[in-house]
């Protein structure tokens, strides 16, 4: 059996929080272990006078010292997580800058989170799942190239997508909304197997990951389970031709958001969820709804429209389409009304997530939101940057696996 | 003899002069030790659960942190109890230390308005500064009904 990967835990209130069981229980559930670095009383004493942030509380202080412990490489680790209350400002300052300092001063992947009392361990699976991968299959995710044919699965919560890919060339690819994982999974593979022109049993190697990552894993015999972060990562940057140096990852999905800071392909430091429906994909479904236009023409329609005129800026999916009821109902344009959803999403990511990531170029949106082009454009206005989009960017979960998965044909 | 709650509640020193002086010691009796291998200062040594935050919304709105809640659940009802109370400022890491800055603000704030006698001292940073505040929190203590 493997060593478990390390995680060191840098952090204030899990335990009076009683989530600290929760944080415990995730770890172990992806074959991972908490720690918590030994310093003394006259480290944290020097490295917060050292490191200069001036905050009151004694925890922050350990952590600030367990933080240079890692950093200068007194104390070993795999991973860490940094973990604080959420709604306390002093601990968002210190768990926003000791995130940074220990990616810009290591290699080690660093993930953040602020936790209530009804953080659970399912909640953090996804992000210690995350942690783990990057420690344990940093060779796999090197991986640049997709080798024999395989097949991808990406089982989101909104759509599910297949791609079978030889020989670093996509074949064919399935698309459609999710309804039973399962079922869902068996016709977007039977698609892509349609279009590509090849039969299962042809199949050398099988990825899974998304939402029902293990359910359909199980249900094909995947030789590779991953979660989606670093599975994006992999596969955003491979659609995009950077594999090589920074860039960052922004998936806006159906039910939770992903930003992702990646270096050679592999993610240093990220963020999931953590906004309201009204900062998702679903949103914009809902808006395309009201106004009674497909999905794929909200985007054209939206870059159409001025959003500064439709005040449209609520994190509550309820209250954005009563918003959105309201602007129509006072006379406002489809196409107005268009623009203000996708930059109300993008105003939103951009201020509760992409503040957690370093934003470096070049940024790549991915998923099924990066096809409407109003979305791109607000965010790329948000940032001040043009936004790159990948082709085939609603498959990149799907390309991502299958291009890991080659990794194990013929057991390798 | 009276219930005096001690700041920094992990202070074994407070808690043993309190005894010596006859009284008993409200606090989390933690020693600070010199190595740190616990997730804080004043880790609990009893499992606290998601519930502890909820009971301690009687001290602090739901819109304080979740740790600062579960201290109180644990902290609030010594303070409750408490018949005096002995609070020391800026102390040193190993005299006695607890977590979360925002709780201790909170915590102080309670004991003042209980009405009950409080001795507040400067933590000392010279011997007869050190004189000086071992002879006050005696004599404090002496003054408490039982007090010896």
């Amino acid at each position: 059996m493997a060593a478990p990967v390390r995680i060191a835990q840098l952090s204030c209130g899990p335990e009076y929080s009683g989530v600290q069981n929760e944080i415990n229980e995730a770890a172990k559930s992806v074959g991972a272990e908490i720690f918590f670095p030994d310093v003394t009383l006259a480290d944290i004493r020097r490295d917060f006078a050292e490191l200069g942030l001036d905050v009151a509380s004694p925890d922050l202080r350990l952590a600030i010292a367990r933080a240079k412990a890692l950093v200068e490489g007194r104390i070993e680790a795999d991973a860490v997580f940094i973990t604080t209350c959420f709604r306390c400002a002093e601990a968002a300052i210190v768990r926003n800058e000791l995130r940074r300092y220990i990616h810009e001063n290591s290699r080690l992947p660093v993930v953040s989170y602020s936790f209530t009392e009804r953080t659970t361990a399912g909640t953090l699976l996804t992000r210690m799942e995350a942690l783990t991968t990057i420690a344990r299959r940093r060779a796999l995710l090197a991986r640049e190239r997709q080798e024999g044919l395989t097949l991808g699965i990406d089982s989101g919560s909104s759509t599910t997508k297949a791609v079978v890919m030889q020989e670093n060339h996509v074949l064919g690819s399935g698309w459609l909304p999710t309804v039973e994982v399962v079922g869902s999974a068996e016709e977007a593979v039977r698609e892509a197997l349609r279009q590509s022109g090849v039969a299962m049993g042809g199949i050398e190697a099988i990825g899974t990951t998304g939402y029902g990552r293990f359910l359909v894993g199980k249900h094909f015999d995947a030789d590779l389970i991953q979660e989606e972060l670093t599975v994006n990562s992999k596969g955003a940057v491979y659609l995009a031709e950077h594999q090589h140096g920074a860039a960052t990852v922004i998936d806006i999905g159906g039910m939770d958001n992903k930003a992702i800071s990646v270096h050679d392909g592999i993610p240093g430091t990220f963020t999931m969820g953590g906004i309201c429906a009204g900062a998702s994909g679903r949103f914009l479904e809902m808006t395309a709804k009201r106004l009674g236009v497909d999905i794929r023409e909200l985007g054209p329609l939206a870059l159409k429209g001025e959003s500064k005129r439709v005040p449209m800026n609520s994190y509550c999916i309820v209250f954005g389409t009563q918003s959105l009821v309201n602007a129509l109902a006072a006379g406002s344009s489809p196409a107005d009304v268009a623009a203000a959803a996708c930059h109300s999403v993008a105003e939103q990511v951009f201020e509760q997530q992409l503040q957690e990531v370093d934003i470096k170029e070049p940024v790549i949106m991915v998923g099924g939101t990066s096809l409407i082009e109003g979305l791109v454009h607000a965010m790329g206005q948000l940032l001040n940057v043009d936004i790159l989009v990948p082709p085939r960017s609603q498959f990149i979960g799907a390309v991502g696996s299958a291009l890991l998965a080659s990794g194990f044909i013929g057991g390798k | 003899m009276a219930k005096i709650f001690i700041y920094p509640t992990t202070s074994l020193i407070l808690s043993d002069m309190v005894e010596r002086f006859g009284h008993e010691a409200l606090g989390s009796a933690l020693g600070i030790r010199e190595r740190l291998q616990t997730g804080g200062f004043d880790s609990p040594p009893l499992q606290i659960t998601p519930d502890e935050p909820k009971k301690g919304l009687r001290w602090a709105a739901v819109e304080v942190p979740s740790g600062v809640r579960g201290r109180m659940a644990i902290l609030g009802p010594l303070i409750e109890q408490a018949e005096a109370a002995i609070i020391i400022e800026d102390a040193d890491l190993a005299f006695g230390c607890m977590g979360c800055a925002r709780t201790n603000e909170l915590l102080k704030y309670i004991v003042r308005h209980r009405g009950i006698p409080v001795l507040d001292l400067m933590y000392p940073r010279s011997e007869s500064e050190g004189e000086k505040f071992v002879a006050a929190i005696r004599d404090f203590l002496k003054s408490l009904p039982g007090g010896r």
